[in-house]
């Protein structure tokens, strides 16, 4: 069996990596199951999706904690315990990660084993859209198992993404090959692994679950925070930003559409938006009617004020 | 027939559309909303021929689907959670109302604290409301029961309400292989519902939800849902023979996993069922004598298949994935009673556990089967275990030294 997880964040498309190898290999013959595995349900929230792929029917459901791949879409999250990346790894685990210091990571983790970085695939046309880590991180992938061929790989795409329209899909299935050919020299550096079905396993830690004060067994949160004090600007990754020019003074779309309350309007019309708690939905970009609010990425955003002012 | 990889919630979509509901009451929540996105696309794009109607709650939408099944149409409806405890009144009420509709749950753990991920406390809050209850492991087998749940509901001597269920996440997010029957073996299989006196009309009013007063007439009726209930493990097995003919798939009232030989089993429902099934196999390859029973139909309970899948063995480790408070497990009490009195029958141990999708880890089936043996063979009934490790507990303990430190608690170590 192989048993790859996808770590990321909301919004990087790891589920649709997921899927895409998941169909992959499915296509190939194989009996798969792939699935993701989200807690916050938000954008820029850590995530993950994994993959299991065998030749014989599937004995094991749920999160897998014995990797052979782990494939890591946003290099931030290796310094986050939370988000799990190096849960369960092993010296026979190989680790890709979107990075362009796979050394350094290496030493950080102090992992023994492979790590490599997911290749950089150029825009097409040049200062064109960047390609899409969903995309880059299934080709990527697949080419490392070494059991699915390009042909194969580039229908799962097409199933996968048929409701994103012929651009879209397109685009994708460049970016995602452009992966695969790119890993050509590590082709097969995952092993399918046969269950250690007689390994020795240690008994398990079992407790009885002690009685505590209601004080502390009841799940309140004492602090006295309020929303307004928890900055939620820091979820973004994309920010929504307003031209004064375009802005035709409604007075209350944007306002009163933004479910984080997030966008103040003064007295003369003028909408301002709160970035300490603005968490990047975009709902403002999508109803503005005279388009008058764009999407700027959060790395280009403050290069961007820089400029402005 | 093709093969696709389907979702849980993919599975249960197709089940309605092969099933060819007329009406599908809807309200979201995660993680059940994927099954009506995809049946309200299909409305949409023309692929399903009748009406979803979106409700303001899951109260108002179990009442919606009664009482359009009580015109005679198959309807479709489906929840989870926090959901169906908020319909819990209409739960009850409408399967007196004799009227067959399919209700798929997606089991989520409920508050407090308030949880995404599964257990089964959500699904047997509901056990005593007079709906069949059939419980999935796969997906394919979800697909499958739902065409099976309306034989089951619509059968004449029935005609109660049927709640499929599926673990959120486990089954309802995870894609894998499943065989999309055709329409024509489906039509085969499953007809048109044909109403007979299920015919309300606006122009011939019925009351359904009548008073009685008097222990005797309530009680009447209350036996005679019941019993209908109860003629359901008929019309189910009736129904699992037909779609065996049909497709070539076998769905038992009770499964069995490498029980003929076996000393000990595990007794588990739903999905988490196959990390016993792997368990299995990995003791199988030392040599343990070790099977897996699972229960499809939780209601009516076939105490007949259980008793035959359990008679002459040694020990059963019952894990129930839901808590009782203040006694434990349901499964556990179910099957204790259902054994009760009869001859050669196993020792019964009690595990509570994947609780809120808490994991149930290959040592913790390793353990569970040796305790039991042990049991067995020494006579004492060991007490209900909690399934939980040293390392989870100091997790709990390091996160509430920091939340009584954010407080400025004295003595804030554990």
């Amino acid at each position: 069996m192989f048993r790859i997880r996808f770590h990321g964040r909301g919004g990087q498309g790891m589920k649709t990596a997921g899927n895409i190898l998941g169909s992959a290999f499915f296509g190939e013959g194989f009996e798969v199951q792939d699935a993701p595995r989200y807690g916050a349900e938000r954008r820029g929230a850590p995530l993950f999706s994994y993959v299991r792929a065998s030749r014989t029917p599937i004995q094991e459901r749920g999160v897998i904690d014995n990797p052979d791949l782990v494939v890591v879409a946003d290099e931030s999250l290796m310094m986050l315990p939370a988000a799990g990346v190096m849960q369960g790894v092993t010296a026979d685990t190989v680790i890709l990660i979107n990075t362009r210091d796979a050394q350094g990571w290496q030493a950080r983790a102090r992992f023994p084993g492979v790590v490599l970085a997911v290749p950089a695939i150029a825009a097409s046309p040049p200062g064109g859209t960047p390609p899409l880590q969903s995309a880059v991180c299934a080709g990527a992938a697949a080419r490392l198992v070494g059991v699915i061929r390009r042909e194969t790989l580039a229908q799962a795409v097409r199933l996968e993404l048929d409701a994103r329209g012929r651009l879209m899909l397109d685009q994708d299935l460049r970016w995602t090959l452009a992966a695969y050919d790119a890993m050509s020299a590590h082709a097969g550096c995952v092993r399918e692994r046969v269950a250690e079905r007689n390994g020795v396993t240690a008994a398990p830690d079992w407790i009885d679950v002690p009685q505590d004060s209601v004080r502390r067994a009841a799940p309140d949160i004492h602090a006295t925070a309020s929303s307004e004090q928890s900055l939620t600007g820091t979820w973004r990754s994309f920010r929504p930003v307003i031209d004064p020019g375009h802005c035709n003074r409604c007075s209350w779309i944007c306002g009163t559409l933004c479910p984080d309350s997030a966008i103040r309007v003064d007295a003369d019309r003028t909408p301002h938006i709160d970035y300490d708690h603005c968490k990047g939905c975009l709902v403002c970009v999508a109803v503005c009617p005279p388009h008058a609010i764009r999407a700027v990425a959060e790395g280009k955003a403050a290069a961007c004020e820089k400029i402005a002012q | 027939m093709t093969r696709a990889l389907l979702t849980g919630n993919g599975a249960a979509a197709w089940g309605a559309r092969l099933a060819e509901v007329d009406y599908v009451p809807a309200f979201p929540i995660t993680p059940q909303t994927e099954i009506i996105e995809t049946l309200a696309g299909w409305y949409a794009s023309g692929a399903m021929q009748g009406r979803l109607t979106t409700l303001e709650s899951e109260h108002s939408m179990i009442t919606a689907a009664a009482a359009a099944a009580a015109t005679g149409a198959r309807v479709f409806t489906a929840t989870s959670s926090q959901g169906l405890l908020y319909a819990m009144e209409m739960m009850f009420a409408t399967p007196g109302w004799r009227a067959p509709f399919v209700l798929v749950n997606v089991s989520r753990a409920v508050a407090t604290p308030i949880t995404l991920e599964p257990d089964h406390t959500d699904v047997l809050a509901a056990r005593d409301c007079g709906f069949v209850q059939i419980h999935c492991a796969n997906a394919q087998e979800l697909l499958d029961s739902v065409l099976i749940a309306y034989r089951v509901a619509e059968h004449p001597g029935v005609r109660v309400p049927v709640l499929v269920n599926q673990d959120g996440f486990y089954l309802s997010f995870t894609r894998e292989p499943v065989e999309l029957p055709s329409m024509d073996s489906v039509r085969r299989f499953l007809p048109a519902f044909a109403p007979g006196e299920v015919a309300f009309r606006a122009s011939k009013p019925v009351s359904q939800a009548v008073a009685v007063l008097g222990g005797a007439s309530y009680s009447y009726f209350r036996y005679e849902l019941h019993l209908a209930v109860m003629q359901a493990l008929v019309a189910y097995e009736e129904a699992a023979q037909a779609f065996a003919a049909e497709f070539g798939r076998r769905y038992s009232a009770v499964d069995t996993y490498r029980c003929d030989d076996a000393e000990v089993v595990f007794f588990m429902i739903g999905s988490f069922a196959a990390k016993a099934g792997d368990a299995v196999d990995r003791l199988r390859a030392r040599g343990e004598r070790v099977g897996l029973v699972r229960p499809r139909l939780l209601r009516p309970y076939p105490a007949d298949a259980v008793r035959e899948a359990l008679r002459g063995k040694r020990a059963v480790a019952v894990i129930d994935q839901n808590l009782s408070m203040g006694f434990g497990g349901v499964l556990y009490a179910e099957l204790a009673a259902a054994l009760q009195g009869r001859p050669a029958m196993p020792m019964l141990c009690s595990y509570v556990g994947g609780l809120g999708g808490r994991d149930i880890r290959v040592e913790e089936f390793f353990a569970m089967a040796a305790e039991s043996r042990n049991a067995a063979a020494s006579g004492a009934v060991p007490a209900t275990r909690l399934l939980y490790s040293g390392g989870e507990l100091r997790e709990v303990r390091k996160l509430q030294a920091i939340a009584a430190a954010e407080r400025g608690e004295a003595g804030a170590r554990p």
